[in-house]
């Protein structure tokens, strides 16, 4: 919360300064924001929907039965995976993972599922494809999956300690 | 007609998703409810958190002139470029779609795909205040292990997506970017 009324500030202090230096250049940036918004709600408004659709499969009981009760590789893949397709904010996301925790999954899971949930996009893929392209799109995503085993195999040890 | 067709074009996507579920609704209530409330809860969050971030991408390209982004963040900005790429994107606040309007921005200015690439690394997986969520939650060793691996990790991906990108790509890049920004 305190990070949103920070962006908030932030972006009202700038117009201040940006509408007392120059008016003129001040209604061109803000014109140039809404076309940005505008470019790209569509896709926004996809994303929302589809995210309601697979959260509505993927409910917190659910992924943390799936990666819960499966250990080892097998589980730390799947909780990979679930990760990747699911989109929650952190403040639901971290108390989720916590959760998991005192459910007994392990550290290496839940290493996966957190590090691909943030950093993996597949249904915000459109957007992404939409300024990248197809191929700059996928490759990141997939070093970023890879990526994400290898930062759940170092909590799994760290942890582990 | 021609404006229907467009518009249908452009909301493709939004139109399949919403059929979708409204089907999954008309199949399972329950389970159409889910998928409701939660696309109710992200537009929330959309609307909230979406504005300043557009505000300040507007402001950037009329104020940041392209010389200054291409010192800073640009092909030769080395050290520097990296670690501004990382400030910038642990600091805001957002889901990881409001990343990439701003990257258009950062790529139309000069900035290197480099650059761009560990930006939306750090958006993702540095953000302060997700770290904030993650400490008290999975514990210090848990959350300072994350971001000592990550740092990292984000800065190679970032080189080695550069890397991976041909000629041609860049110029894919550099159109899709300049259609989101100018149109």
């Amino acid at each position: 919360m305190i990070f949103i009324i920070f962006t908030y500030a932030l972006a009202v202090i700038f117009l201040l300064f940006s509408f007392i230096k120059d008016r003129k250049k001040t209604k061109t940036g803000l014109k140039k924001a809404w076309k940005a918004f505008e470019n790209i709600l569509p896709q926004f408004l996809g994303i929302i929907v589809l995210v309601g659709i697979l959260m509505a499969f993927l409910d917190p009981e659910t992924i943390s039965g799936l990666i819960g009760q499966s250990s080892g590789w097998v589980g730390t893949i799947l909780a990979g995976l679930v990760g990747a397709v699911t989109l929650i904010p952190g403040f639901i996301a971290f108390p989720t993972a916590a959760l998991l925790l005192k459910n007994d999954a392990g550290y290496m899971q839940i290493g996966a599922f957190v590090s691909s949930l943030m950093m993996v996009g597949v249904a915000t893929f459109p957007v992404e494809k939409k300024y990248f392209g197809f191929k700059a799109s996928l490759l990141r995503n997939i070093f970023a999956l890879g990526f994400s085993f290898i930062v759940a195999f170092v909590l799994g040890w760290v942890c582990s300690l | 007609m021609f404006l229907m067709k467009k518009i249908i074009k452009h909301y493709l996507f939004f139109i399949i998703a919403a059929i979708a579920s409204i089907i999954i609704f008309i199949l399972n209530a329950e389970l159409g409810r889910r998928a409701f409330e939660t696309t109710v809860y992200s537009l929330q969050e959309m609307l909230i958190v979406i504005p300043p971030i557009f505000v300040l991408l507007g402001l950037l390209d009329v104020w940041v002139p392209k010389e200054t982004m291409v010192k800073f963040m640009g092909e030769n900005s080395g050290i520097k470029g990296i670690i501004l790429a990382i400030i910038a994107g642990s600091v805001a606040a957002g889901p990881l779609y409001g990343a990439f309007p701003v990257s258009a921005v950062f790529l139309k200015k000069g900035a290197s795909l480099r650059n761009v690439f560990i930006f939306i690394g750090a958006w993702s997986t540095t953000k302060i205040p997700m770290f904030l969520f993650e400490y008290p939650g999975l514990g210090p060793r848990f959350a300072v292990t994350r971001l000592l691996v990550d740092i990292p990790g984000i800065i190679i991906i970032g080189f080695v997506l550069a890397a991976c990108m041909k000629e041609r790509d860049r110029k894919l890049i550099n159109e899709k970017i300049m259609e989101s920004t100018e149109k």
